[in-house]
């Protein structure tokens, strides 16, 4: 324990004689990237994007360190926060909450220390708490798919929806979603049960559904992972009245169905790609080695992936 | 279904909470709890919905239940002799994932699709086996609680299998698939093969609970464990059995599972421990040890597909009171057929 403390000890000596020096001209960047663990597909997205940012930047530029560190959960990422700011002296953080209000406060003290911070996707309840805040578009992941399946369906027929996990992310998808189908009375949303973006409890409640309503048109899996286990249903219980299944996040088996038309079921899917996490490690990287800012709010647009450019969104190395 | 459950035991001298001359009757109404709550929540299913009552929707809830249910006929027997494995979600999952990967490679490598699929289960029973043997060993050689060592595993077996996975899904390539898929999809006589092998497995384990030596020594063990050690019970071999049997239900409940969608990702078997657990303890085990019941199980395996089967047919009931709703009649169900304490 004593080394330590004196090892501690030194590192802060150390530190206040390097603070001392003038700036360099070009700015060092020791850059933190706060990600969840890869708990399913969607987080496994995040950190294959997260460490192939850090590859390709890195490469690029010599002044530049990234540390990526993946937690399991709101408090051990608020932990890790600490030591990125800490042990590693981080001057530049971007950071994927798990939770908006629980890591409010660990990143406002990551700021305090002087690190210039990126928030990704879950913003902050107190937005002074961050630089920048980079996201990807549930609005348009909820009003894309509601917008296709009322168009397909020449606006009337029965529609299930499946949702994820309770959370405001999931509550503004499923609202984007209602908000549209409000201009199409015709179109009857019967249930939207959740499925917590799990394949296994997706197939269960499509059982459910498949039993319950004899007559469906469309279903909004809301997320490919989900529509591999509604799709699993449908053929059990060889249903043949359900004419489009609309997924979302662009995984890359669902876009290389979409781009081969594979299946006439699925025509379409929306963008809410994890590559955005690479989009603003790069984006923070790129700026602070500038000495620059990033605009307040930067949107990745989510968009509706067709046949006609599927292409662009497949990425087959990517386990998502 | 199994024997009947609850004959009593002749034990080595000090005898847990039973002795031969209890009439048989009581022994009837302590395994009812469950059945009564089984029986209540189906006739509240058809009065919600009419669908309930059909046979496909019989057959799919049945079906979902295999596998925890299969599971817990394991876990019963762990609990019975006052252990516990929380890792069985975890384990199903890695065992999934590596029986995957198997016959990705065992299917063009061999030739043979068909055998790489049989050997893909022969795997799936054997990594189960193979796992229950290292929890057991831990406990009993190692000295190590069961609660500990199978914490430690949880987050092992998960964390390898997201390693395999990349953080993403291992899937079965198409062709294996559609060979694998008969069973989990197919029917014989009108019945899913996962529900004749949860039935199986059930009277399996029922005989080998209440009708062998064996079994009456897993339930001396969780009564008393420093008696059944001067009465000459192998403590330690019987414990390492339980955590093996145990393993070898979640290999067969994982060979199941697999052809369902035919992947597994780091969320596949998430919380089935809890599943399992509360299937064995609402079925009237208890989680201290010492007695327990496979017929119980079973019942309460069931009851817990039953809510959210009913949840999912009807929506009277917000979204977000599913949990609260199965809180609830756990609970009820549990003090229905509290035994006497």
């Amino acid at each position: 324990m004593t080394s330590f403390t004196r090892r501690i000890a030194l590192t802060a000596v150390a530190a206040a004689a390097f603070a001392s020096l003038p700036a360099l001209a070009a700015e060092q960047v020791n850059l933190g990237v706060s990600i969840p663990a890869a708990t399913h597909s969607f987080m496994g997205g995040i950190n294959y994007w997260a460490n192939q940012a850090k590859k390709d930047l890195e490469k690029e530029h010599k002044d530049l360190k990234i540390t990526i560190k993946t937690a399991a959960n709101a408090p051990e990422q608020a932990n890790q926060l600490q030591d990125l700011s800490t042990v590693t002296k981080i001057n530049a953080l971007v950071v994927f909450p798990f939770e908006s209000a629980a890591l409010t406060k660990p990143v406002a003290q990551v700021k305090a220390k002087g690190a210039y911070v990126t928030v990704v996707d879950r913003g902050l309840t107190d937005t002074s708490a961050q630089d920048a805040y980079v996201a990807g578009d549930n609005t348009a992941f909820g009003r894309i798919p509601a917008e296709y399946i009322a168009k397909q369906l020449g606006g009337k027929g029965n529609v299930v929806a499946l949702r994820g996990i309770a959370t405001t992310l999931d509550n503004e998808r499923m609202d984007a979603f209602n908000a549209v189908l409000k201009n199409h009375p015709d179109i009857k949303l019967l249930d939207a049960k959740y499925a917590n973006w799990n394949r296994d409890d997706a197939f269960k409640v499509t059982q459910d559904y498949l039993t319950r309503f004899k007559q469906i048109d469309a279903i909004w899996a809301a997320d490919d992972d989900m529509a591999v286990g509604v799709l699993k249903a449908i053929e059990q219980a060889k249903r043949d009245d359900i004419k489009i299944i609309f997924g979302g996040a662009g995984a890359k088996g669902m876009v290389k169905t979409v781009m081969d038309g594979k299946d006439k079921r699925i025509g379409a899917d929306v963008s809410y790609s994890p590559k955005f996490i690479y989009d603003a490690i790069k984006l923070t990287a790129e700026a602070r080695l500038k000495g620059e800012k990033l605009p307040a709010t930067t949107i990745i647009p989510s968009v509706l992936i067709t046949k006609e450019n599927a292409k662009d969104f497949y990425h087959p190395n990517s386990p998502f | 279904m199994p024997p009947e459950q609850q004959t009593p035991t002749p034990q080595p001298d000090a005898a847990p909470h039973r002795s031969e001359s209890k009439p048989r009757w009581t022994e009837h109404l302590h395994g009812l709890g469950p059945v009564i709550g089984l029986v209540l929540l189906c006739i509240a299913g058809t009065l919600l919905n009419s669908d309930f009552a059909t046979v496909d929707n019989a057959m799919n809830v049945l079906t979902r239940t295999a596998f925890i249910g299969i599971i817990a006929v394991g876990m019963c027997f762990v609990i019975i002799s006052g252990g516990i494995d929380l890792s069985v979600g975890s384990m199903a999952a890695l065992i999934a994932g590596s029986v995957i990967m198997f016959i990705n490679w065992a299917g063009p490598a061999s030739g043979s699709p068909l055998m790489a699929v049989v050997m893909g289960a022969v795997l799936a029973v054997v990594l189960g086996a193979l796992f229950g043997l290292a929890h057991g060993l831990l406990i009993t050689k190692g000295r190590i609680e069961p609660f500990i060592v199978t914490l430690g595993t949880l987050g092992i077996f998960r964390a390898y299998l997201t390693y395999f996975a990349d953080g993403g899904a291992l899937t079965l390539d198409n062709d294996l698939s559609d060979l694998y898929a008969p069973v989990y999809y197919a029917s014989l006589a009108g019945i899913p093969v996962p529900v004749w092998v949860f039935v199986v497995v059930a009277i399996i384990g029922g005989v080998i609970l209440n009708r062998t030596a064996y079994g009456r020594y897993v339930q001396a063990i969780g009564s008393n464990e420093q008696v059944a050690r001067y009465a000459a019970v192998d403590v330690d071999r019987v414990k390492i059995l339980t955590y093996v049997l145990l393993g070898v239900c979640v290999g067969i409940a994982t060979l199941l599972y697999v052809p369902r969608l035919g992947s597994a990702s780091p969320t596949t078997g998430l919380l089935w421990e809890l599943e399992a657990i509360a299937a064995v303890i609402v079925g009237g085990t208890a989680l201290k040890g010492g007695a327990g019941s496979i017929t119980g199980t079973v019942v309460g395996a069931i009851l817990l597909s039953v809510i959210s089967n009913i949840l999912n047919l009807t929506s009277i009931i917000s979204v977000y009171l599913n949990a609260a709703v199965q809180g609830f009649v756990i609970i009820i169900v549990a003090f229905l057929q509290r035994g006497r304490r």
